[in-house]
């Protein structure tokens, strides 16, 4: 027993001793095909492959091109380039970061904020190969590393292109900002496939025009074929292929406009989107508080950034596009424009109004206590009747509202040519139970519906879907895509290319329908809510008050203004075009917390109607200085 | 007298130190680390610290290496099952929470650092297999090869799914030696090589993109010179212009014009053989022939079933980074994230090599301890 496990364990051994025999053998093969490999490649074809290396003294280095300029409708020039230098880090190439920085500062003026922006680049980009510690060195500056380089291995000079928002704040939301490509954006790119196309290109469009125009922006990257010695300087340069640069883009809209809007805000939170009905132009575009869109060019420190993020006021936050509100009691005239045309409302039909309307055992309060009386449609919306819509909605029913107020452009994104548009929340049955989970929260409760009619509730819109619905009042029901662009100018070809006004959609309204609103509009600017903002105004226009809760009032509570926090008070709207007959602008004017609608919104509106149809000139807008660029050639 | 029993203290001490560590095997590993340390100087010539970082990462390769070869074989095999486990653990932890690195999620967050479970699997797999086989030694049949097969494939494939192709050939590798050394019959490792290279066609449907091109360009090189095909055509020039005795040290233009892309990790061989030339690759060869030779010499003659397997697998598993990655290098192989053995920079790398060469000590200083 035991004499056959020990043979048996021999035999085992002897099995295992031949695979391993039979390994070596396989290794030795294997070694030898490796062999056979190199004596091939080093002493057969060493001649072939020793000029290969010889030839391989050619470096290809990008050319980045410059930028396209962001214009506005009459050739202002809202974004621009220069060029200057700055000291840049390759950190694979310096061992101690630190030392090297306080050994860089004792040359050139490196502050607390150069460090942490730094540090901040340094950690968002991981593969950059060249990082700026400072930014627009002066002349003196530069001369004095450059007699001390020998001492920074890793540390170079280099000329680079710049961006600068010489309006600052203004139009904000609407330039946008660039900044440097981060991994993100990186394996966006390469991605869509045009990663060669950004070599060499550190900033990248990221928000407003300069992150939706990108691509016009950007331009083509050129080659430069440089022959380098064995140190890998480059001695000539052997072919140039040069960079085309970008498209400039402008804009329908106008800066002067804009300086107007955003003055007439003061200090004050919200938006105001202005139109061209005609056309979809986007002639204003207001979110206010803006921000220094300079601040992001050079990469944001972490300071500014978080004073930036971290403000109550959310600067960082394009409410044109992105802030939800409800509309109020702009609401009334398409609702109003909807009952006509689905036939539950003719223009005499009245209503009386003891100052507040019953339903299932709520009290829905009218905000003129007492009542308006005996109302018909136009006086609903003249003096913006709220009794009138609670009884008109509960005729209509949330289906038919929400099905006759979708066209206009209400609850969806109106495609204007910026990314991230909010869709807005136009309520109905089927979007509350898609929106909630419990059943008790997915049900829609009649008494829902009355508060819809004066634009409460559940509504929830941006002023970029108000200014699009005012639009298409003033045109008819021709509804045009909103767009910031009007033209995209190739420099180099000297051709440009026009962004034609696209067709959202054609609301078959009928046009004595349509002329009964615009009539109401304009009566509220002559003898009704927004009378007092348009006295003497020296053109017809139509208009509507608004005013929307931020907090929900108790049902025989009194809103009291100065007894509510400042952040509590309600939001003032207005809507306006003008002139009545052919309107050249519509627009939507949002104040946050600003109260009732004729006092905050209105004025704004009027600002921006005598501006842009009477030329009333207001100050000339503050611009930055032009930063003086690099003399040609410098840039190697 | 007094001073004579003291050096015998330290004499003693010193021996029960270095008393686990085989002559040969750590003779040859350190000129092989030396020639790495010599290469890589040249290769990061703009950033000498590497060479430092290098040195760091040595002292811990060393320290696990004396530190596995203080265990017995029957230390390791207890380790066996709770380590492939644990492997398998982490490398499902990779695939639902890792961070993701040039397309690919290889990596876990272990607080501070970042580190690759799959380069566990490559030790930890062989260490499986054996002890799957030695528990199994007196019953072998060919249901016990089939749940090998299984408790390969499993990290086999996780590993290729994210994607490190790699890694996954090496630990496959080491697997399959295993295997092999316990006696699959020749019959069945023949039909095995004529399914393999039909499922060939079928695999080919499942790589990702950038591998297949990577075994595209390997065909013709020059179908994307500035992509994929950039590696090897450069690394092929660097190789071969190094003609006979090489350029000599820091004067290699491949390597100092930085035209060899991961010059001091995947692709140092390129460096050492633009510097070297065939003289220095003859070398070289001969250091990882003479390496493996050891290893298998202490295979046959390991006294248990599992040390054997083990130390079997543990060194054609220092053939196959060496084979890989000189063969990627020359452009005979497509080009997977194989580092040249010993050599090339990295500390998780040579952590796991110097393992193996630990595991390799503790087998062959404890050959006769059981069979008494």
């Amino acid at each position: 027993m035991r004499l056959t496990e020990l043979k048996n364990h021999e035999r085992e051994l002897y099995y295992f001793q031949l695979r391993i025999g039979a390994a070596g053998i396989a290794v030795l093969i294997a070694f030898g095909i490796l062999f056979a490999r190199f004596f091939y490649l080093q002493v057969i074809q060493r001649d072939y492959y020793h000029t290969k290396a010889e030839d391989n003294r050619i470096s290809i280095v990008p050319i980045p091109p410059n930028r396209g300029l962001i214009l506005d409708r009459n050739g202002v020039v809202l974004a621009r380039n220069y060029s200057a230098y700055t000291l840049e880090i390759m950190p694979a190439k310096v061992s101690d970061l630190e030392s090297t920085i306080n050994g860089l500062a004792e040359v050139v003026d490196i502050q607390p904020r150069d460090r942490s922006r730094f540090k901040k680049l340094l950690a968002e980009t991981r593969n950059a190969d060249s990082l700026p510690i400072r930014t627009r060195l002066t002349d003196e500056e530069v001369a004095r590393f450059a007699a001390n380089r020998y001492r920074f291995a890793g540390v170079e000079i280099k000329a680079r292109l710049f961006r600068q928002y010489p309006f600052e704040a203004l139009a904000s939301h609407v330039i946008g900002y660039i900044g440097r490509i981060n991994d993100k954006d990186q394996e966006r790119l390469a991605e869509q496939g045009v990663d060669a196309n950004y070599r060499g290109t550190d900033f990248i469009g990221k928000s407003g025009l300069e992150g939706s125009y990108q691509n016009e922006l950007h331009g083509t990257t050129g080659i430069e074929q440089v022959e380098i010695d064995a140190g890998g300087r480059g001695i000539r340069t052997l072919s140039r292929t040069p960079a085309l640069a970008g498209n400039d883009i402008t804009l329908a809209l106008d800066i002067k406009l804009q300086q107007v809007a955003e003055s007439s805000f003061g200090d004050r939170r919200g938006a105001l989107v202005a139109l061209d009905p005609s056309n979809g132009g986007v002639l204003a575009f207001v979110s206010k508080p803006g921000y220094d869109p300079n601040l992001f060019v050079e990469g944001i420190d972490p300071q500014s950034w978080a004073e930036l993020n971290n403000s109550p006021d959310r600067p960082l936050n394009n409410r044109a596009i992105n802030g939800l509100y409800p509309p109020g009691s702009t609401f009334k005239p398409f609702l109003a424009l909807a009952a006509l045309e689905t036939g539950k409302r003719k223009p005499a039909q009245a209503i009386f109004d003891p100052g507040h309307f019953d339903f299932g055992g709520r009290r829905f309060r009218d905000d003129k206590i007492g009542g308006h009386g005996t109302v018909d449609m136009y006086r609903s919306i003249v003096e913006s009747c709220d009794t009138y819509y609670y009884i008109l909605s509960n005729d209509m029913g949330i289906d038919l509202i929400a099905r006759s107020i979708a066209p206009f452009g209400f609850g969806s994104r109106t495609g204007i040519d910026l990314d991230g548009e909010s869709a807005g929340i136009l309520p109905s049955p089927e979007w509350k139970r898609k929106r909630f989970r419990k059943p008790e929260q997915q049900k829609w409760y009649a008494g829902e519906t009355i508060s819809i009619g004066i634009g409460q509730g559940y509504n929830a819109y941006t002023p970029m879907q108000l200014a699009q619905a005012t639009a298409a009042i003033a045109n008819n029901g021709v509804l045009y895509k909103p767009h910031l662009v009007n033209y995209v100018d190739n420099q180099r070809t000297n051709t440009r290319r026009t962004i034609e006004p696209e067709l959202s959609r054609k609301i078959p309204f009928q046009p004595e329908h349509v002329e009964f609103i615009k009539k109401a509009m304009a009566g509220v600017n002559t003898a009704g809510t927004g009378a007092r903002a348009f006295a003497g105004a020296q053109y017809t226009s139509g208009g509507k008050t608004g005013t929307a809760q931020v907090i929900a009032i108790k049902a025989n509570e009194k809103y009291i203004e100065k007894n509510v926090a400042e952040r509590h008070r309600d939001h003032s709207l207005f809507i306006a075009f003008a002139p009545l007959e052919n309107p050249k602008i519509a627009l939507a004017v949002i104040v946050e917390n600003g109260g009732f609608g004729a006092r905050a919104a209105a004025p704004i509106a009027r600002a921006v109607l005598d501006y842009y149809l009477l030329g009333k000139t207001p100050p000339e807008p503050k611009q930055v200085p032009v930063i003086e660029t690099l003399k040609e050639g410098a840039s190697d | 007298m007094a001073l004579d029993t003291a050096q015998l203290t330290i004499r003693r001490a010193a021996s029960r130190f270095t008393d686990s560590i085989d002559g040969p095997l750590f003779a040859l590993s350190v000129v092989l680390v030396g020639i790495g340390l010599v290469t890589l100087y040249s290769a990061s010539y703009e950033y000498p610290a590497r060479v430092t970082a290098q040195l760091a990462n040595l002292a811990v390769a060393f320290t696990a290496m004396w530190l596995i070869a203080q265990a017995s074989p029957q230390t390791l095999m207890r380790f066996a099952v709770p380590v492939y486990f644990f492997g398998i653990l982490l490398l499902v932890a990779v695939a639902l929470f890792g961070d993701v690195a040039n397309g690919a999620r290889r990596w876990l967050h272990v607080g501070v650092t970042r580190f690759q479970p799959s380069e566990m699997m490559k030790i930890a797999m062989p260490l499986m297999l054996a002890w799957y086989f030695h528990r199994h030694e007196a019953t072998l049949r060919a249901l016990d090869f089939i749940v090998a097969g299984l408790l390969l494939l499993v990290p086999v494939l996780l590993i290729a799914r994210q994607p490190d192709l790699g890694t996954a050939v090496l630990v496959l590798a080491a697997g399959c030696y295993v295997i092999f050394f316990a006696g699959l019959s020749w019959k069945v490792i023949a039909g095995l090589v004529v399914v393999g290279i039909g499922a060939l066609f079928p695999l080919w449907g499942m790589l990702h993109d950038y591998q297949r091109r990577r075994v595209l360009t390997l065909l013709d090189p020059t179908t994307d010179p500035l992509g994929a095909g950039y590696h090897i055509i450069q690394s092929t020039i660097a190789v071969g212009s190094g003609g006979i005795l090489g350029k000599g040290w820091l004067r290699g233009t491949q390597t100092h014009l930085e035209f060899i892309p991961e010059r001091h990790t995947d692709f140092i061989f390129a460096v050492f053989s633009e510097e070297f030339g065939l003289a220095g690759n003859c070398v070289l060869l001969l250091l990882y022939l003479l390496l493996i030779a050891r290893g298998l010499m202490i295979a046959a003659n390991a006294p248990t079933f599992f040390s054997r397997l083990l130390a079997g697998a543990v060194t054609l598993i220092f053939f196959t980074y060496a084979f890989v990655n000189m063969g990627m290098v020359s452009g005979i192989l497509p080009v997977v994230g194989v580092p040249l053995p010993f050599v090339s920079y990295g500390g998780t790398a040579l952590a796991t090599l110097f393992v193996g060469i630990g595991i390799l000590m503790s087998i062959h200083r404890h050959r006769k301890l059981v069979q008494t």
